[in-house]
């Protein structure tokens, strides 16, 4: 019994699956007050925001539209519209 | 082959999160969230074992994974006994370092079917940090009760009708459980509060000997409400009392969250979420809302959270 058991997947991996197809809502980051305090990128679920120098988006690629990060923003900086696709 | 399962080593800076993207949670999962602001407050040179559960299920579809660390599936009960294995393995192979080990697992497969290995690995003394995601109820296999679902949560087990008021039993204090094993260190902690959470976590990895973490994590398709609230609505949870934040270190309280100034009646928690909706439906639900509302006060009581 020296076989290997193969039944593993490469850290990280689930990156080949584009969840962005799951939403409706889509965040508009306005860039108008941020503040820089990163509560966008701290609070995603999916770990799609980043940034930096008061310039964050999220990757539509994997954005589901929660909405967690627009409804936490403290300057309202972020709007969640419909999406039109 | 071992070492394509290494953690690569990252330079500092790097943005992308431990727990990355394109896992299949619902939108505005607390539990996703909670696992994301865990792992990267663990760092890289970390090992995690998992139960079956919605956090296992939605991280990890064969051949995808969303861990960028060494990862483990476990059974559903058993990620406490498969840590321990993976901790007294390294131990005897004179590799532990500094590499940290965590094991994990919703608050059923924590609070009822894994318990006892729970409190074999707290007894046993292992370097590991536990952390339960309670979201209140059995999720993966479609919002049955569990040992910490809340007491009078409609669930598909306890459903609420002419006869019942929902779940009629109180929630389990888990913190309670594993801090009476005289560990060093025991929280609470809730996505509500990443900062303190990540201090909580760094805490625990940085004291020698098993420690637990109890993760409140809001679950919007099993509590019914809308996705943007997750943090919101663990929030209240906290400002009512009915799921306060404590530190317990060697069977002593050490550290509380006090509500003094955002105190808040129990209806604020229990009105946004359709897991509660019958409370308010008939004259009878105002009885149930003061019982609610009773344990929210002995919590505040037994902690001095006012
Ligand atoms: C021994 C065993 N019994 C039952 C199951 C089926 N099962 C898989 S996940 C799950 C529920 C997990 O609930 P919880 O631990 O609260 O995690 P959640 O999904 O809520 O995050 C159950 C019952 C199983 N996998 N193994
Ligand atoms: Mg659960």
């Amino acid at each position: 019994m020296s076989k290997p058991i193969l039944l593993f997947a490469q850290p990280g991996s689930s990156k080949v699956n584009k969840t962005g197809s799951w939403r409706t809502m889509m965040p508009v980051f306005k860039h108008k007050d941020c503040t820089d305090c990163r509560i966008c990128v701290t609070v995603c679920p999916d770990a799609c925001v980043s940034g930096k120098d008061k310039i964050y988006n999220a990757n539509l690629d994997y954005c589901k539209g929660c909405g967690v990060c627009a409804y936490e923003c403290p300057v309202n900086d972020i709007d969640m519209v419909l999406e039109v696709k | 082959m071992a070492d394509t399962i290494r953690p690569k080593k990252e330079k500092a800076a790097v943005e992308e999160s431990l727990f990355t993207s394109g896992h299949r949670a619902c939108a505005g999962c607390g539990e996703a969230l909670g696992a994301k602001l865990v792992m990267d407050a663990a760092g890289p040179d970390t090992i995690v074992a998992t139960s079956t559960g919605c956090l296992e299920v939605f991280s990890t579809p064969y051949p995808e994974s969303a861990w960028r660390m060494p990862w483990i599936h476990s059974l559903f009960e058993n990620s406490s006994a498969v840590a321990s294995g993976v901790e007294v393995a390294l131990k005897a192979l004179g590799r532990k370092g500094n590499t940290k080990i965590i094991a994990q697992g919703g608050d059923g497969g924590t609070a009822d079917i894994g318990i006892g290995c729970l409190s074999g690995m707290l007894e046993r003394g292992h370097e590991i940090l536990y952390v339960c995601y309670d979201n209140e109820a059995y999720m993966n296999t479609g919002v049955q009760r569990s040992g910490l679902t809340p007491f009078d949560a409609h669930t598909t087990t306890s459903p609420s009708g002419k006869i019942s008021f929902g779940n009629q039993r109180p929630k389990k204090t888990l913190l309670d459980i594993a801090a009476a094993h005289n560990i060093p260190y025991a929280a609470t902690a809730s996505v509500a509060y990443p900062a303190d959470l990540q201090r909580k976590v760094k805490k625990a990895l940085a004291t020698p000997g098993p420690t637990f973490i109890h993760l409140h994590v809001p679950c919007p398709l099993g509590w019914g409400y809308k996705a943007e609230l997750t943090l919101e609505i663990a929030r209240i949870a906290i400002d009512t009392g009915l799921f306060p934040l404590v530190e317990i270190e060697w069977g002593k309280v050490t550290r509380v969250r006090k509500i003094t100034k955002d105190k808040k009646p129990v209806e604020e928690y229990l009105k946004p979420q359709s897991r509660f909706r019958h409370l308010f439906a008939s004259e009878d639900g105002k009885k149930e809302l003061a019982k609610i509302q009773a344990i929210a006060d002995a919590n505040i009581a037994k902690y001095g959270l006012v």
